[in-house]
């Protein structure tokens, strides 16, 4: 399990850094190649590029076109809907919901972020000391992140029952009256929260412990030796080496953040009342969620989530190209 | 020295302690999959599955092995387009690269970016004009777009670090492109191809906004809606819910158990669930 990666040679050293995510490979365009091997090279490619054409591409570009126009159940099947422009978009930032869903995704995504990443990083701290079983327990630390989430979510739902729920029940042991977890509007989004965090720690603990790694063991023994203590150890060496990462660690997290949907979902469908609503799950709502499926602003939602999805992708290309050069 | 050795089994402690609260969800699902449906409401509820039974997991034999099969197909078929796309664009874009292979790399990291629910709405309505909604091959390409670009990270990632000397020697012995990928690069890759597959699997396997937009209601389901339409239906049957996902989670385990370290270098090198 010291095995942390698969990976042949010198780019390992970048995986470990948790960096590895699409950094384009050692560019050799310099070295001009042959035509023919261009055109082989293109042929290896050609499936994938029109699988992205296919698959990423018009999926995009339905969603874009159904955002402008005004779709009903009738001209969606038959595709002859009208072309409003940015009607739809308008009829978003009017509703009554846009706010609280604005608030709510903020407020999901900042809570779960920080979070995990200082969990993930005590408990990376904390196994980094390689004590017996630490191998076999940060393994096990994964499972949270392997389950399906319906899994996960479906188990967090009974264990927040507000009658039969275990954690109700511990609750009441301690004295402390029933709280409506899921049922009330004004602890559902902290339930989801407590559940969506739960999923995320394994996976801030894995990169963290991963980039832990590539601090020389040197640097604390020479700082143990000029007498620093174990906090003043994690301050000063392992919190400012560790910078790098926990800077990609965080901004995937805010990407994958952003975007979560099933566990919302499946938990309280954003409900009671809006009250967990965000952007992601009002979309589907709007598209999915209703007999009177509102395709045209179910797909603006989606695409203002998409361009803050993608707004903040540009910055994690900057940031990964700045260390890359580093 | 026996200092050192007690402050080692101070840290297990809190290790497994840790540990313990941090899968005590696990351990609860597990426990009501095993509970009474008499039992199911008590308060307190029982700590342990003291007055066990496997009624949950006779529920899931009967109801639930269809939606298994599903999810079994579909899983394998997104395995199977997974690597067959990823797998030649990663040798292409480690060694061969072609002109414009940057703006590829490009393309792939924005498509992990793209949250599901907006491919759902666009593959929904593209499948609705197409009439493949509620199809098991339509499910298949939904879900490989979950693990494709992943695919092709981890492909590129890993030939990279083939040396070049051992596919000019191919070249020399008059082996072309297509025959240099398959005898001697993909074989290479054998670890790249475990990890690959066992997320794309995994991905598929617990795919539920594709599922839920795409194959509602259709006549193959997957497992997690198996699980959805459980808790739609029957609030009351938690144990036969609960065992449905104590079997949902078992490849999750397996897999744990099995390829460990394909599952950590995929975690540290894509960094990507949806």
């Amino acid at each position: 399990m010291n095995h942390t990666t698969e990976l042949p040679n010198h780019r390992s050293a970048r995986v470990r850094n948790g960096a590895a995510a699409a950094a384009p490979p050692p560019a050799r365009s310099a070295k001009r190649r042959p035509t023919s091997t261009q055109w082989a090279a293109w042929g290896f490619l050609a499936p994938v590029t029109v699988y992205l054409a296919l698959f990423y591409a018009y999926p995009l570009y339905r969603n874009l076109d159904l955002s402008l126009r005004d779709y009903t159940v009738r001209s969606f099947v038959q595709g002859d809907a009208p072309f409003t422009g940015l009607a739809n978009y308008r009829k978003v930032f009017a509703d009554p919901t846009f706010a609280p869903a604005l608030l709510h995704t903020a407020v999901f995504t900042a809570v779960c972020l920080v979070s995990q990443y200082a969990i993930g990083l005590a408990l990376a701290v904390f196994f980094n000391q390689n004590f017996r079983l630490s191998a076999t327990l940060r393994a096990l630390f994964l499972v949270p992140w392997l389950l399906p989430l319906i899994v996960s979510a479906s188990t967090w739902s009974w264990m927040l029952n507000s009658e039969s729920g275990v954690v109700n029940a511990t609750l009441h042991a301690v004295g402390v009256g029933p709280v409506n977890w899921l049922t009330s509007p004004s602890m559902s989004l902290a339930s989801v929260i407590i559940a969506n965090i739960w999923i995320g720690v394994p996976f801030n603990l894995v990169v963290l412990y991963s980039g832990l790694q590539s601090v020389p063991a040197g640097l604390y023994e020479a700082a143990a030796l000029d007498g620093a203590n174990a906090w003043q150890r994690f301050w000063r060496i392992t919190f400012p080496l560790l910078r790098p990462v926990s800077a990609i660690t965080l901004l995937l997290g805010l990407i994958y953040t952003l975007k979560v949907f099933d566990i919302i979902w499946i938990m309280t469908k954003g409900g009671p009342a809006d009250s967990s609503t965000t952007f992601a799950t009002w979309s589907y709502q709007l598209g999915f969620g209703n007999l009177l499926p509102a395709f045209g602003p179910g797909a603006a939602v989606g695409n203002l989530l998409v361009v803050a999805a993608l707004v903040f992708g540009l910055v994690y290309v900057r940031m990964q190209r700045r260390q890359a050069l580093s | 020295m026996s200092g050192s050795r007690t402050r080692t089994w101070v840290k297990t402690t809190i290790g497994v302690v840790l540990t313990a609260v941090m899968l005590f969800p696990v351990y609860w699902m597990i426990n009501v999959s095993l509970t009474r449906d008499q039992d199911m409401r008590k308060s307190p509820p029982d700590l342990l599955p003291i007055h066990g039974t496997l009624a949950g997991y006779r529920t899931v034999l009967d109801e639930q092995l269809p939606y298994l099969g599903t999810s079994l197909v579909i899983g394998l078929g997104t395995v199977t387009l997974t690597v067959a796309l990823s797998a030649p664009a990663g040798y292409a874009l480690a060694k061969l690269r072609p002109r414009g292979a940057g703006i590829l790399d490009f393309v792939l990291l924005a498509a992990q970016m793209i949250p599901g629910i907006i491919m759902a709405m666009g593959f929904y309505a593209i499948y609705l004009q197409l009439g493949l909604l509620q199809s098991v091959p339509g499910l298949i390409v939904a879900d490989s777009t979950l693990a494709v670009p992943f695919g092709v990270l981890i492909f590129t990632a890993f030939m990279s670090g083939i040396p070049g000397e051992l596919l000019q020697a191919a070249t020399t012995d008059g082996a072309g492109p297509l025959r240099t990928f398959w005898s001697i690069v993909l074989p290479i890759s054998r670890n790249a191809v475990v990890t690959v597959s066992l997320f794309a699997f995994l991905w598929s396997w617990s795919d539920f906004v594709f599922a839920n937009t795409l194959v509602n209601g259709g006549a193959h389901e997957p497992i997690t809606l198996g699980i959805y339409h459980y808790i739609g239906n029957n609030n009351q049957q938690w144990n036969a819910i609960m065992a449905t996902a104590v079997v949902a989670s078992l490849p999750a385990a397996v897999i744990l158990v099995l390829a460990q370290r394909y599952v950590a270098a995929g975690v540290t090198a894509g960094a990507v669930k949806d």
